[in-house]
């Protein structure tokens, strides 16, 4: 079997945000950038699947080679080849179609994407996949087995779960509990010293246009001191919420 | 050019988020100066849409009754074009969120997620929607001939509007599937995380699972929807889908209360877009005092039987 994880680069989940020149450009000054997290559950996952069925396990990202730090680590915890195709992401739209042109000319039979990236959250990307290739595909996934040529996918719904079955190959919005967050692996120095002798790749873009463009940011307005209301005056707080806040 | 929403229905019935989309296409449409028009499957109640503004109801029911995503973007892909569809409207819902893409591909249309107003500009379209999971806004421009907006959850409310309107039953076309639906389970009369306008959600200050019947009991008197913290989902007290923050579900409800939570950058971040914040917890430094509107220092065992005794109380009166 093979597999492709589609990887993003994105600010660790601690990062302050900030941004410069005029609020157009994110601020990466100090930030450390990681694998996406939706992402890493869907390598792991996908890891998981080559040690007990057998598969290779290949990662694709679109972007510039500040991301090739975030390749090197997926090849630490086991992937088996990286590919980067070279050219910085725009939109979602745009990725997506790199990304199908790049399955096309490589057969793989199970696509891992994230739910969506922490940073943009557009969660669109796997989806136009699929679309373009002209696949099914299973978003929010939280459990995933393979069976010969057919997977059963089980996506998180409001309130509850659903469970999909489709033939391979198929794209698959990862997110936690597809694996849980103790089966992260963490890189170690053999996983290190591996990664540099396996393949990585890059792979020149498309070119495609963007459909959309993200043209200013802003931070939410900085908000009013919280209200406290002593421990033993509850009606005060319920009193609140109803006339002031009118929220009950 | 026209405006279009995409209106969800489950068990024969539309869904909450409905009158909330409605109400934007009916808003854009206004501000466009055309009109906005309703897409439907399996909805008995579609006439209702009128109720927001919604003149016309496209319906149809030869689609499989359980949603099933890429059938339904087929069908809406090739009515779009037919009827010169330029603006398409959907919620945040998990099902539109697994729709949008889809179509979004297959009309090569623009796709913006997350929007939490009306377009400040038509030409370009320019959207303001949340990202980096609500630490910041981006305001975004959608290029293509068609473009699609998707909703926020609660961020631009329900606009009364009442309208006579049209339901035409239609085939829909193209209603190919490409997955089987193998089981469904879903917790019945219990408000979702989704569409809930209050959640309660809990923290490690509750020490345990065996506690959560505090939560439990303010969610029931309040009708919300019960979460948690991403500690007491990897412990194990709590089933991950009740999970919110950055790497679980986004809330944005109108009231969010949260207990015995101390409010990492990450948890905030994903309740960051609820209207008003309350805060229980006994430790006055605790971060989310920071974030909240409203705050109680003090010991979750007592003030939360409490708080919940006084609001049965209040609800009572009615």
């Amino acid at each position: 079997m093979n597999i492709l994880v589609c990887i993003s680069h994105v600010p660790d989940t601690t990062s302050k945000i900030n941004f410069t020149e005029n609020n157009t450009v994110f601020d990466s000054g100090g930030v450390q950038f990681v694998i996406n997290p939706n992402d890493e559950f869907g390598l792991t996952r996908a890891i998981w699947l080559k040690e007990k069925q057998g598969a290779q396990v290949h990662v694709v990202h679109v972007g510039t080679s500040k991301s090739d730090p975030t390749l090197r680590k997926c090849l630490a915890i086991g992937a088996d080849k990286a590919y980067r195709i070279d050219t910085p992401a725009v939109d979602g739209s745009s990725v997506a179609k790199e990304l199908a042109a790049f399955v096309k000319t490589n057969s793989y039979d199970l696509i891992i994407a994230g739910r969506e990236s922490i940073d943009y959250n557009g969660g669109m990307v796997p989806g136009m996949l699929a679309a373009l290739l002209d696949i099914p595909f299973v978003p929010n996934c939280v459990g995933l087995e393979v069976d010969g040529t057919t997977a059963v996918a089980e996506r998180e719904i409001d309130g509850g779960r659903e469970k999909l079955k489709g033939s391979l190959p198929m794209v698959i919005g990862g997110q936690k509990g597809l694996v849980e967050e103790t089966d992260l692996r963490i890189p170690n120095m053999r996983g290190i010293m591996q990664a540099r002798q396996k393949p990585f790749e890059v792979v020149p873009a498309q070119q495609v246009e963007a459909i959309s463009e993200d043209m200013k940011f802003e931070k939410p307005a900085p908000k009013a001191e919280v209200k406290l209301v002593p421990a033993d005056d509850l009606d005060q707080l319920i009193e609140l919420l109803h006339k002031e806040a009118n929220v009950l | 050019m026209s405006v279009l929403i995409i209106a969800e229905s489950e068990n024969n019935a539309l869904k909450r988020n409905a009158a909330e989309v409605a109400s934007y296409g009916v808003a854009l449409a206004a501000k466009l100066n055309t009109s906005c028009a309703a897409i439907n499957f399996h909805a008995a109640n579609a006439a209702e849409l009128g109720q927001y503004g919604i003149s016309k109801v496209t319906h149809s029911t030869n689609v499989q009754k359980s949603f099933d995503a890429n059938a339904y973007a087929n069908a809406i892909a090739a009515y779009a074009p037919k009827n010169n569809v330029t603006h398409i409207i959907v919620s945040s819902s998990a099902d539109a969120k697994f729709l949008a893409p889809l179509l979004a591909a297959k009309l090569n249309a623009g796709y913006a997620p997350n929007v939490v107003a009306l377009p400040e500009e038509l030409s370009p379209l320019t959207v303001k929607r949340t990202a980096f999971t609500n630490k910041a806004f981006v305001h975004t421009q959608l290029l293509a001939t068609c473009n699609i907006i998707g909703v926020g959850n609660n961020a631009f409310g329900v606009i009364e509007n009442a309208v006579d309107c049209t339901v035409e039953e239609v085939d829909a076309e193209n209603v190919t599937s490409n997955l089987e639906q193998v089981s469904i389970e879903k917790v019945a009369g219990k408000a979702t995380i989704a569409d809930a306008d209050v959640v309660v959600s809990g923290g490690r200050g509750l020490k345990g699972p065996e506690n959560w019947h505090l939560i439990e009991d303010l969610a029931e008197v309040l009708n919300a929807a019960t979460a948690c913290s991403k500690p007491v989902s990897d412990m194990g007290w709590r089933s991950h889908d009740e999970h919110v923050g950055q790497t679980g579900k986004p809330v944005s409800t109108n009231l969010y209360i949260a207990i015995g939570i101390s409010g990492a950058i990450q948890h905030l971040a994903g309740v960051n877009s609820s209207k008003v914040k309350v805060v229980i917890n006994n430790d006055p430094e605790a971060p989310f005092f920071k974030a909240a509107d409203y705050g109680v220092v003090g010991d979750a065992f007592e003030v939360v039987p409490e708080l919940t005794k006084k609001l049965k109380a209040f609800k009572a009166l009615g």
